[in-house]
């Protein structure tokens, strides 16, 4: 794996027994000894320890935060301006052709913007914020932090013991957090569906949080391939595979991450990326919708599998984006995009499967309730 | 028992062989969640995809190792394709095959050949 970056939690996964593979340039664990299900199914239990440090952190500063988020709001559909201190938001980066070219974090923390973003999209981030928000919005990318997360119905309990502070965190709140002795940017939030926390925290400090949360007896680690099956069972797009260039937000079912105030009729409408056709969508709908995907018998799904209306012959009418067993429906589960015809929960299509095609119900995203603490 | 190079085990019971999949391939597949085995009476030829095996990762393909009938198939991992992890080389055999022409055995593997091979 010779040209890949490492965290600055390798060792400490090597030491774990992790199984670690190339992915988005990094050499990440995609499983520990314990194995992909019981790690999916420890999470949804009590509480996983993720590592996220391949993603990009970067800060957004200028003359304040109001002149950050404005400059912020020229390059995604978000309210940005209208977040309250200490909040975060889901956002896209949206392109000219109203497609979706990453998906991310913003926090307002005060007097500047946190920004985290995908792992294979960061280095085009960086530069779309370089080349969009410079000179008046300085663009720091935060090289000298790691990214953990931990999530589950035991995370509080978990990360309450090093700081009683973050129980008092609703979800989507952010703080800074002493943590083991350390400087962290905490917000309670995560990928898989369950509570929980995210925690920028110094590198070097990485691996002393990371032991000081696994020595206790509900945390986990748990590697990529368990995070996958999480994050579709909790409805998430993975970038890449569910949303890319070519799909809208409102065909990626995200028509939620976008407030009112920016869609058309808004105070703040337009001025992002691709505007028109984004609005054009909000006013005329969409022929393909992201839909939650439910095969009805144990054959997993995968990505790339064809979606027909009919048992027998037709056009396909869509494919599957992400999809494979979900260890806490003990099914398995999928997402993908269908014609709008057919996107109506309770319809039933055809994935072609070994040439065969078999019955899967559209469902109501996600297929495993999110238990967060709002 | 032999061994063949795509992981399989083969278990001889007089004119029938019991096929299955190795420890080392469970543990390389990872969790198996999903298996379609093939139906009773199918006429198989070696190397012909028989079985699908799908895990948490990835979907496989199990192949005949021999020419032959499949006389029996372990119904009972398809509602518990778990097993397969649990005891690869015991009760998670997959199916049974009268063997058209014995001397296709002599190809496979011995244990320490195997273990050779997995390195």
């Amino acid at each position: 794996m010779g040209d890949l970056h490492r965290t600055p939690l390798f060792d400490l996964h090597v030491e774990l027994g992790a199984k670690m593979v190339p992915f988005a340039g990094y050499e990440m664990p995609v499983q520990y000894p314990l194995g992909v299900m019981k790690e999916h199914l420890h999470t949804r239990a009590a509480a996983g320890l993720f590592d996220v440090s391949h993603m990009g952190q970067v800060i957004l500063r200028g003359d304040s935060y109001d002149a950050v988020a404005t400059a912020f709001e020229t390059l995604v559909p978000m309210d940005v301006l209208g977040l309250g201190q200490r909040r975060q938001r889901y956002g896209l980066f949206t392109n000219e052709a109203g497609g979706i070219d990453d998906d991310l974090m913003f926090a307002n923390r005060g007097d500047h913007l946190f920004v985290v973003v995908n792992a294979a999209c960061k280095d085009a981030d960086i530069a779309r914020m370089k080349a969009a928000l410079e000179p008046g919005v300085t663009v720091e990318v935060i090289a000298d932090r790691a990214l953990i997360a931990l999530q589950g119905p035991a995370a509080e309990a978990a990360l309450a013991r090093l700081n009683p502070a973050v129980a008092e965190m609703s979800f989507m709140d952010v703080a800074t957090v002493d943590l083991n002795g350390s400087e962290c940017w905490v917000s309670r939030s995560g990928y898989t569906g369950e509570d929980g926390y995210e925690i920028s925290v110094p590198a070097n400090e990485a691996e002393g949080l990371s032991r000081a949360l696994l020595a206790m007896g509900e945390v986990e680690a748990i590697g990529l391939g368990a995070r996958d099956s999480l994050r579709l069972e909790g409805g998430l797009c993975l970038y890449g595979n569910d949303i890319d260039t070519g799909t809208s937000p409102i065909e990626a079912a995200l028509t939620w991450a976008i407030q009112k105030v920016r869609r058309p009729g808004g105070d703040r409408a337009g001025g992002y990326p691709g505007a028109s056709r984004i609005a054009g969508d909000f006013a005329e709908g969409v022929a393909r919708k992201r839909v939650g995907l439910a095969p009805e018998g144990r054959a997993p799904m995968r990505a790339g599998t064809e979606l027909f209306a009919a048992e027998t012959g037709g056009d396909p009418i869509g494919t599957v984006t992400s999809g494979g067993f979900g260890p806490t429906l003990g099914a398995p589960v999928a997402m993908g995009y269908v014609g709008s015809a057919q996107a109506a929960v309770g319809t039933t299509v055809y994935g072609e499967v070994r040439g065969k095609r078999l019955p899967v119900t559209v469902a109501k995203m996600p297929l495993v309730p999110a238990n967060f603490k709002r | 028992m032999k061994f063949t190079e795509e992981h399989e085990w083969l278990r001889v019971e007089g004119d029938v062989v019991v096929v299955g999949i190795t420890a080392h391939a469970s543990e390389q597949l990872g969790d198996v969640v999903f298996i379609e085995l093939p139906e009773t009476g199918t006429e198989v030829t070696k190397d012909e995809e028989v079985c699908v095996i799908e895990s948490v990762k990835a979907a496989s393909d199990i192949l005949a190792p021999i020419d032959g009938e499949i006389v029996e198939v372990n119904e009972p991992l398809a509602d518990d394709p778990g097993k397969v992890n649990e005891d690869p080389m015991g009760d998670a055999w997959f199916f049974k095959i009268k063997a058209a022409d014995a001397s296709q055995m002599d190809d496979y593997m011995d244990e320490a050949a195997y273990n050779d091979f997995i390195g």
